[in-house]
């Protein structure tokens, strides 16, 4: 019983605040919002027993991803009410859509309850073990047969960092900044001059 | 008793509210990508549903890949509009045709 009222509180705040997230007038509160969502994502999947997913979840997205996006909404100075112009304009058609999606997801879901489509049996291979706990089944599974595609997903996450510092690397001119190399090069010789100028003329340098 | 239907039909509405989302805010292109992110999530609450329901682990694994390319994506992609909001003062994404020959 509490299992049901669970799924429910966590399936309708998770949607509430995903269509909060893209209704909300300022950015900041969407961000809030799409934290909460995944937050009620998260419970969901701890629900099924997916335990370490959802604390990836939580710790990925709302430690990072999400305060990623504060960070640049706040850092950029920007007119948000302008670039609400189109929101109005752009309703119907994009629920149009948004309806015939939901219909064409639904009606996939009825034929499936309908028994006309046979799901594939899972070989048992992947199997969580009785007395094993999630995280201890899902270590077991990736750091052996999925050994390479855990390391390629540790190649993407890198080239991400490098191609994120690469793009928004700045190199400034303009600004003097010290140079170790070129003040020990420089030599008496070269950097003073020894004058013996005639009364009443100048210097030329 | 919750079965998969349950957790199919929020993962399928969380997944049209964020093509909703890039339909109705199409000049911002933060919220584009808080809906993307909307979209990966209710990819990984279907993977993590079926995952549980047939007792095959694979889902959950691959969910956490999904995971990873989510995360890199929305670096890449508020890296690229950092640097575009330093070259045009705006993030108006409607009328990007620089490029346009």
């Amino acid at each position: 019983m509490i299992h049901v009222f669970a799924f429910y509180l966590f399936a309708t705040l998770c949607i509430f605040s995903g269509a909060v997230t893209i209704l909300a007038r300022n950015p900041v509160h969407s961000v809030l919002w799409l934290i909460l969502a995944f937050f009620n994502a998260a419970g969901l999947m701890v629900l099924v027993g997916a335990e370490f997913i959802a604390m990836l979840l939580v710790i990925v997205y709302v430690g990072a991803v999400a305060v990623l996006f504060l960070f640049v909404v706040m850092m950029l100075d920007i007119d948000f009410a302008e670039l609400r112009a189109g929101f109005v304009k752009n309703f119907p058609l994009g629920l149009a859509l948004a309806v015939v999606l939901f219909v064409e997801l639904f009606v996939g879901l009825i034929v499936r309850g309908a028994g006309s489509v046979a799901l594939g049996k899972a070989d048992g291979s992947a199997a969580q073990a009785a007395d094993a706990s999630n995280i201890e089944a899902i270590g077991a599974l990736l750091y052996s047969r999925y050994l390479f595609l855990f390391e390629a997903a540790g190649i993407v996450l890198l080239v991400a960092m490098i191609g994120a510092i690469v793009l928004t690397h700045r190199q400034r001119t303009g600004v003097r900044g010290q140079s170790i190399a070129k003040q020990n090069a420089r030599r008496p010789e070269e950097a003073t001059v020894n004058l013996q100028p005639e009364v009443g003329k100048g210097v030329q340098l | 008793m919750i079965g998969i239907e349950h957790y199919l039909v929020v993962s399928s509405t969380l997944f049209v509210l964020g093509v909703l989302g890039i339909f109705l805010n199409r000049k911002n292109v933060i919220i584009i990508l808080m809906a993307i992110e909307l979209i990966l999530l209710s990819v990984n609450l279907n993977l993590v549903a079926f995952s549980a329901f047939l007792h095959d682990l694979v889902g959950q694994v691959f969910a956490m890949f999904v995971l990873t390319v989510a995360a890199g994506e929305a670096a890449i992609g508020l890296a690229i509009l950092v640097i575009y909001f330093r070259g045009r003062g705006t993030i108006a994404v409607d009328d990007v045709n620089r490029m346009k020959g």
